[in-house]
């Protein structure tokens, strides 16, 4: 119980501190925002449950207006904001991503966990985010795609890395990565 | 760690939290029922006059918060400039002004002491129910109180790859970033136990 609410809690405030420390740039000077990172990691360390109460944490910490997404952004408008589709895809997104990983036995973590952010972090994630644009925005849902169809690619490197850091994780702390505990 | 409270004391700074977020809900659905270019824009210009109210140190400071919409609102602009549609282009972009203005104005005027009174009102049915709800009062506490001290040993982690090498620091330093933290958690499990775990 006390070791389950101290892992919860310190993934969120790893959410918020990704988003604090400074930008690092992928190997194509892509620069990539590491609080997505640290959702699809919720799910593939901390597993579906818990990693989706994680990022809970983290949102209503946002909601209560502490300043913890990346650039220093926090509160209520953020919730009715044009990306206000992806805040609420996010605990899907990490439910779907530690879902996965826990069923999905076979095969080497690395590529479970990267399959699984692909499907959690990215498909499940873009649904509430294209919807969510949709729907501020009064566009179709084919339109808000086309939108942020051009993230995909730096999301996709990012469920990779994913997948590599939690492989690299079960092997530094075995007992930690509670996903397949 | 410093919220978005604005440090200039309002009036609305002592209406109670709950009645603000009740009335917030409620403009909200008035604002997504509505379609016609005057209403939004008269509800827009009455948000700028509101924030106009506490003087210009608030003001600025509240048109800070709306800055990260203006990509979306040149985006909706040029959209329905380019299928001819300029009245709802202009009602989508006040609509979607007013709504995160208002949202931000509680924000802006709500301490975050009050805001956690209204999470622990909202938990009291379910405390009421046997639920233990300590554990969520515990976890705000604990992530307020370890981003900072997470955010430092991550500005440690890029000060030593910096030391070390002449290259930018890349996506490795989430995974030693990551076991700070799950050592932490461990560490602070074993505390939380000692001192009378959560069923007190």
């Amino acid at each position: 119980m006390e070791r389950n609410l101290a892992l919860i809690a310190l993934f969120a405030a790893l959410i918020a501190a990704l988003g604090l420390i400074p930008k690092f740039t992928l190997a194509f000077g892509v620069p990539i925002t590491a609080q997505s990172l640290g959702i699809m990691l919720c799910g593939t360390v901390l597993g579906s449950r818990r990693g989706a109460m994680a990022v809970l944490l983290f949102l209503l910490l946002l909601a209560l207006g502490l300043p913890l997404l990346a650039g220093g952004r926090g509160g209520l408008g953020l919730f009715v904001s044009p990306s206000a589709g992806f805040l609420f895809g996010w605990p899907v997104a990490a439910f779907v991503t530690g879902f996965i990983v826990e069923k999905w036995r076979g095969g080497s973590l690395a590529m479970v966990a990267g399959i699984a952010s692909i499907i959690g972090g990215i498909l499940v994630l873009y649904v509430f985010g294209v919807a969510g644009l949709a729907i501020i925005l009064k566009k179709s849902a084919y339109e808000a795609a086309l939108l942020v169809a051009a993230f995909i690619p730096g999301d996709i490197i990012k469920a990779v890395l994913a997948g590599m850091i939690t492989a690299a994780l079960a092997r530094a702390r075995p007992q930690s990565v509670l996903s397949r505990a | 760690m410093i919220s978005l409270t604005s440090p200039v004391e309002t009036r609305a700074h002592r209406w109670p939290a709950g009645a603000k977020l009740a009335a917030l809900c409620g403009a909200t659905v008035v604002l997504f029922s509505q379609e016609s270019l005057g209403f939004h824009l008269a509800v827009f210009l009455g948000c700028l006059a509101v924030y106009r109210l506490p003087g210009r140190r608030f003001f600025a400071a509240g048109m800070r918060g709306l800055r990260v919409l203006w990509p979306f609102v040149a985006l909706v602009l040029v959209w329905h400039l380019v299928i001819g549609a300029m009245v709802e282009g202009a009602v989508v972009v006040l609509r979607l002004l007013s709504a995160v203005a208002l949202a931000n104005l509680v924000t802006m005027t709500t301490k975050l002491s009050a805001m956690i009174e209204v999470v622990r009102w909202l938990a009291a049915p379910l405390r009421r129910l046997g639920v233990n709800t300590r554990a969520l009062e515990i976890g705000i506490a604990l992530v307020v109180r370890f981003t900072p001290t997470l955010a430092d040993k991550g500005a440690q982690l890029t000060q030593s790859w910096a030391a070390r090498s002449p290259r930018k620091p890349s996506w490795k330093i989430v995974m030693p970033f990551t076991v700070l933290a799950i050592d932490d958690a461990e560490h602070l499990a074993e505390a939380l136990k000692a001192r009378g775990g959560l069923n007190q």
